[in-house]
C-alpha cells in the first residue's frame, strides 16, 4: 500500500517537471496515475481485508492458546492427530462432494426441463424454482430445523400417515449428515440450473438439426452436442460449488451446531466452535487454515477455465 | 428423482419418434414428462417456505397441539406478525440490516466501478495481475478469514458493533462486483471513449455520462448481488455481534426468540418469513437483469 501511493505521488511531479516530452506520453502516464488511483479503494480493500488477515491467520494459528508464546506448527499437528478433527475433514469432503453432484444432477435435469417449455411458460416456472436460492439460507434453514424438530416434525407426520416410523432427522448420525446435505442441496441446485440453462440457451440450434438429420437419439445429442458445448461451464459451476460448500456454515450451523456428537461438524463450523466459543483463537485460526490447499487448488482450476473461456470468446 | 426418469422418457420418446414420425406427438410427450418433472421438484423446492407461512399463522396452543395435522391452520391467527412488530427488537434487527445492506451496497458499488473502468479501460502497472487477484479474492469463502478479522475487529474496538460490518462486508460483495463490472464495461465499443475524448471529455464525464448509462444492466445485476450476499450474510454477525440491540435479522431471530429451551416457533416462522421478503421481491421484479449479469460475469468476464 504505502509503497504503492509512493509510486503514484512519483509520477505526478515527473510529468509535470518536463512538459515537452510529448504530448503522448504524458497523457498516458497521467492516465495511468489517474487509473492507479481509482483502483486504490479496490486495493485497499483486498491488502486490509483479505491479504494481511491472510497472513496474520498464519501467524495467529502458530502461537500457544492465550497467544502468549510461538509454537510453529503444534496446532496444525495437534488437530491432525485428534479424532473429532479427523472426522471434520472426512465430513466435510463427503458433505462437499455428495451436495455438488446432487446439485449439478438435479440442476442440470431442470435446466433440460426448463428448455424444453415455450418461452411463454418458462419464466414462471424458473422463478418458482429459484425461491429456495433467494431466501437467505440462515433464514429458510430454520424452517428446515422446524420441519425436522424430533417432537413435532411435519415429515414424520406425513410418515406416520404412510405407516412409516418416526425419523430421528437430527438425532442420529447418519440421519443428520442427510439432513444436511439435502438442505445444502435444496439451497444450491437452482444455482445449477440457471447457469445450464443460460449455457443450453448458448448452445446453437444448427447442431442439434444438424444431429438430428445424422440420426442422433435424445441420448446421442446429449452426449455428443450438449454436454460437449457445455463441458467448460459444468466444470467451472462444479468447481465454484465444491469451493462454497466445502466451506459452508449456515446451513450446519443453524441445522445441527456440528452434532450429534460431532458429526456433522465442517471446517467453518468446527472452526467457530474451536476458536469463537471456546476462545482458543490460535486453534480456530489453524482449523480454517487446513482448508486453504483444497481451496487454492480449486481457485486455479476455475480461474484456468474461466481463462480459457475467454479466449474461446464462448 | 423423477427428473431423472423424465429424461430417459424424453429419450424413449425420440426413439419412438422415428418410427412414428410424428413431430408434434414426440412435442407433446416431451411437454408433459417436463411438466411432472417440475411439479415435483416445485413442491419440493416450495415445501419449507410455504411451511413457514403455515405455522407463522398458527397459534402457540395450535402449534403445540400434536393431534391435528400439522399442514393445516385450522385457526389462522396474525398474532405472531403483530407480537414481532410491536414488542421485542425485531424491528430494531430490521432497521439494522437495512442499515447494513444499504451501507455495503452504497459502497461496493462505487469500488467497483471506480475500479472496473480503471482495470477495463485505463491500463496501468500491475492492472492485469490485480484483475486476476480480483477473481481469486471472489473465491476466499468468509470461513476462511473470520478469525482473523475477529482479532482485528477486536483491536480496533469494533467488536459488537454493528458499523463493523459495514467495514467487512465488502470483502465479499467488491470483488465479484468488479468482475462483473469489468465484464460489463470490456464490452462497451472503444469507438465511444475515442468519440468522448475527441469531444474533449474527461475520464470521469466518460465514465459518468457514458460508462454508467450504457451498462445499466451490469450495475443493476450487481446491486442486486451485493444486496443478496449482505442481506444474507450470518457467519459475521454470529461471531462479531453478541448485544440483542446491535444484531441484524439473520443471528436476530434464533438469538432473540429462543430462550433456553423455549422455541417460539410460530414467531421464529414469521420473522424468518419477513426477513425472506425484501430479496424476493427484488428478485419477483428484477430476476431477469440479476441473472444475466450473474451469467455474463461467470462464463465471459
Amino acid at each position: 500500500m504505502a509503497d504503492g501511493s509512493a509510486i503514484a505521488a512519483g509520477r505526478v511531479p515527473a510529468t509535470a517537471g518536463q512538459p515537452r516530452t510529448g504530448t503522448l506520453k504524458r497523457m498516458a502516464r497521467r492516465r495511468s496515475t489517474l487509473a492507479f488511483l481509482m483502483a486504490l479503494p479496490l486495493l485497499a480493500v483486498i491488502a486490509g481485508l483479505v491479504i494481511y488477515p491472510f497472513f496474520y491467520a498464519i501467524e495467529l494459528s502458530m502461537l500457544n492458546k492465550r497467544m502468549t508464546r510461538f509454537v510453529g506448527i503444534d496446532n496444525f499437528t495437534f488437530l491432525l492427530g485428534r479424532e473429532t478433527f479427523q472426522l471434520v475433514i472426512f465430513q466435510s469432503v463427503l458433505f462437499a462432494v455428495t451436495a455438488v453432484i446432487a446439485k449439478a444432477l438435479i440442476g442440470f435435469v431442470l435446466a433440460h426441463v426448463l428448455h424444453a417449455l415455450p418461452a411463454k411458460g418458462q419464466r414462471k416456472w424458473r422463478g418458482m424454482l429459484l425461491v429456495p436460492w433467494v431466501i437467505p439460507p440462515a433464514v429458510s434453514t430454520l424452517a428446515w430445523w422446524w420441519l425436522f424438530d424430533p417432537s413435532y416434525s411435519a415429515f414424520n407426520w406425513m410418515l406416520a400417515v404412510f405407516g412409516a416410523g418416526p425419523v430421528p432427522w437430527l438425532g442420529d448420525a447418519g440421519w443428520a449428515r442427510f439432513a444436511v446435505i439435502l438442505v445444502n442441496t435444496w439451497y444450491g441446485a437452482p444455482f445449477f440450473m440457471i447457469m445450464y440453462l443460460a449455457a443450453l440457451k448458448s448452445v446453437p440450434d444448427q447442431l442439434y438439426e444438424a444431429a438430428a438429420i445424422d440420426g442422433a437419439t435424445g441420448i446421442q445429442k446429449l452426449r455428443y452436442v450438449t454436454l460437449p458445448m457445455m463441458r467448460n461451464i459444468i466444470s467451472i459451476t462444479v468447481l465454484f460449488s465444491l469451493i462454497v460448500t466445502f466451506a459452508n456454515f449456515d446451513i450446519v450451523r443453524i441445522l445441527t451446531n456440528g452434532g450429534p456428537q460431532d458429526r456433522t461438524h465442517l471446517f467453518g463450523t468446527y472452526a467457530f466452535q474451536v476458536g469463537i466459543q471456546s476462545g482458543d483463537i490460535p486453534l480456530g485460526a489453524a482449523v480454517s487454515l487446513f482448508m486453504f490447499p483444497l481451496l487454492a487448488v480449486f481457485a486455479v482450476l476455475i480461474l484456468r477455465g474461466v481463462n480459457q473461456r475467454t479466449k474461446e470468446g464462448l | 428423482m423423477s427428473g431423472a426418469s423424465f429424461a430417459t422418457g424424453g429419450a424413449t420418446a425420440s426413439a419412438t419418434y422415428q418410427k412414428v414420425g410424428s413431430i408434434r406427438a414426440e412435442r407433446r410427450r416431451v411437454l408433459i414428462g417436463a411438466y411432472i418433472a417440475l411439479a415435483v421438484f416445485v413442491v419440493f423446492f416450495l415445501l419449507p417456505p410455504v411451511y413457514m407461512l403455515i405455522t407463522s399463522l398458527k397459534s402457540s396452543a395450535e402449534i403445540a397441539d400434536l393431534s391435528g395435522n400439522p399442514w393445516i391452520v385450522t385457526r389462522p391467527t396474525l398474532q405472531n406478525y403483530w407480537e414481532l412488530l410491536t414488542e421485542g427488537n425485531y424491528l430494531l434487527h430490521f432497521r439494522n440490516s437495512i442499515i447494513v445492506t444499504a451501507c455495503v451496497v452504497a459502497i461496493t458499488m462505487v469500488i467497483s466501478i471506480l475500479a472496473a473502468f480503471s482495470l477495463s479501460r485505463m491500463r496501468f502497472w500491475g492492472s492485469g495481475v490485480l484483475a486476476t487477484g480480483v477473481f481469486l479474492t471472489y473465491l476466499v469463502p468468509e470461513t476462511l478469514l473470520f478469525i482473523p478479522l475477529f482479532q482485528i475487529i477486536g483491536g480496533i474496538g469494533m467488536y459488537n458493533n454493528l458499523w463493523a460490518m459495514v467495514l467487512i462486508y465488502p470483502t465479499l460483495t467488491v470483488p465479484f462486483c468488479t468482475w462483473i463490472m469489468i465484464g460489463y464495461f470490456s464490452s462497451i465499443p472503444k469507438e465511444l471513449d475515442e468519440a468522448a475524448l475527441i469531444d474533449g471529455a474527461n475520464h470521469f464525464q466518460m465514465l459518468w455520462k457514458i460508462f454508467i448509462p450504457v451498462a445499466l444492466p451490469g450495475i443493476l445485476a450487481a446491486t442486486i448481488f451485493a444486496f443478496t450476499v449482505s442481506w444474507a450474510q450470518f457467519l459475521y454477525p454470529m461471531a462479531f455481534l453478541v448485544s440483542s440491540e446491535q444484531m441484524v435479522l439473520t443471528t436476530g431471530i434464533v438469538s432473540d426468540l429462543i430462550r433456553g429451551d423455549t422455541f417460539v416457533w410460530g414467531k421464529i416462522m414469521a420473522g424468518a418469513l419477513m426477513a425472506a421478503l425484501p430479496p424476493l421481491l427484488v428478485y419477483a421484479f428484477l430476476m431477469d437483469y440479476y441473472i444475466a449479469g450473474l451469467t455474463a460475469g461467470a462464463t465471459k468476464g
